[in-house]
């Protein structure tokens, strides 16, 4: 392996961060078109949904806990808890479920 | 909104993203060990790109020693997610902000500073975004640190409940607009849906999921976006008309 790690960081890093940033600097003004405005304000409930089911059922030791976790979060959400009680109370329940299955 | 509450909004819901991140970035700091990278370049590449499936598959891309092209196209598809992620950030953003604050932000545009900072009622404050990058970024490098220094400080069960946290975050992000919104709703419940048809159908499930969310995104917002159009009221909130 010739290759140097220091230039593989830099290309990891410099594609990443330039996809970040174009969007951000070139897209200086209000977007006038309703549909693009209304296309843009979906955008994070769906990636955000994606993102989260079914990946959540897989993310801890076995997929009950992980199911009791999503549970209590839902139900959290659903009740306007903030986010900070809703993830970590997420976070208790895998880890009580988990304690006493043993698994 | 001045910079101070701004910031100190900004370091609380970057809480739970610290504790998220811990979780994940532990795991990449043992599969750095693995791939006999040293603690030094383990945390430099997590400082520096703060992602977790474009490090994870770079890490790989090392190891067998691919091509510095291909290491560019790998993170081009793998990161496209957070172009459109920019694209609406850049209309959460006052019109005036300065470009350095942009460059700024920019660096923390990840699945859960976006998920926050796109959620929020206002326009978002270059300062909001400061503050959660100042404690979820942190929690990246140093879980990143302690997973190739120690291997496994950390018992299984505290890192299994911990795996769920970011998730636990997205739902608190987006259930609580839906509920009395029935568009919206029923745009969550679709969108989990097509998720996990992709993950269980066998030619779908091929599709990497930097790329599943790239498809789904564009085709079910712009689905809603063509049948429910937002309109912005007169005082800039954002509502969503109940007639096509």
């Amino acid at each position: 392996m010739n290759h140097n790690i220091y230039i593989y960081i830099l290309v990891m890093a410099g594609v990443t961060y330039l996809i970040r940033l174009l969007p951000l600097t070139l897209i200086r003004r209000e977007i006038k078109s309703t549909f693009i405005k209304s296309f843009l304000y979906y955008v994070p409930y769906v990636t955000l949904s994606v993102m989260t089911f079914p990946a959540i059922l897989e993310a801890t030791a076995n997929i009950w806990s992980a199911a009791a976790g999503f549970a209590a979060a839902l139900i959290l959400a659903y009740y306007k808890k903030s986010l900070i009680q809703v993830s970590l109370v997420s976070c208790a329940v895998v880890f009580v479920v988990e304690l006493f299955t043993g698994i | 909104m001045n910079r101070r509450t701004a910031f100190a909004a900004g370091v609380k819901d970057g809480i739970p993203i610290c504790l998220g991140y811990l979780a994940v970035s532990f795991t990449f700091g043992i599969m750095a060990k693995n791939a006999n990278l040293s603690v030094w370049n383990a945390v430099l590449i997590s400082a520096t790109n703060v992602t977790s499936a474009g490090q994870f598959a770079g890490l790989s891309l090392i190891t067998a020693g691919a091509s510095y092209l291909e290491m560019a196209f790998t993170q081009l598809i793998i990161n496209l997610r957070y172009c459109l992620m920019s694209c609406a950030l850049s209309q959460k953003l006052s019109q005036n902000t300065p470009f350095f604050h942009r460059f700024f932000i920019a660096y923390g545009v990840t699945d859960e500073i976006f998920g926050i900072s796109v959620s929020l009622k206002d326009k978002l404050h270059p300062f909001y975004s400061y503050g959660a990058i100042s404690v979820a970024v942190p929690g990246w490098v140093i879980g990143t640190f302690l997973g190739i220094v120690s291997g496994n400080i950390l018992p299984e069960r505290i890192i299994s409940a911990l795996s769920v946290a970011l998730y636990g975050m997205f739902i608190a992000i987006i259930i609580p607009p839906s509920r009395g919104n029935k568009i919206l709703a029923g745009i969550v419940a679709i969108s989990m849906a097509a998720s996990l048809i992709f993950s269980i159908t066998p030619i779908l499930c091929q599709i990497s999921s930097g790329f599943r969310i790239i498809i789904l995104t564009i085709i079910i917002a712009g689905i809603a976006a063509a049948l429910f159009p937002v309109t912005e009221d007169s005082d800039g909130e954002e509502t969503v008309k109940n007639e096509p």
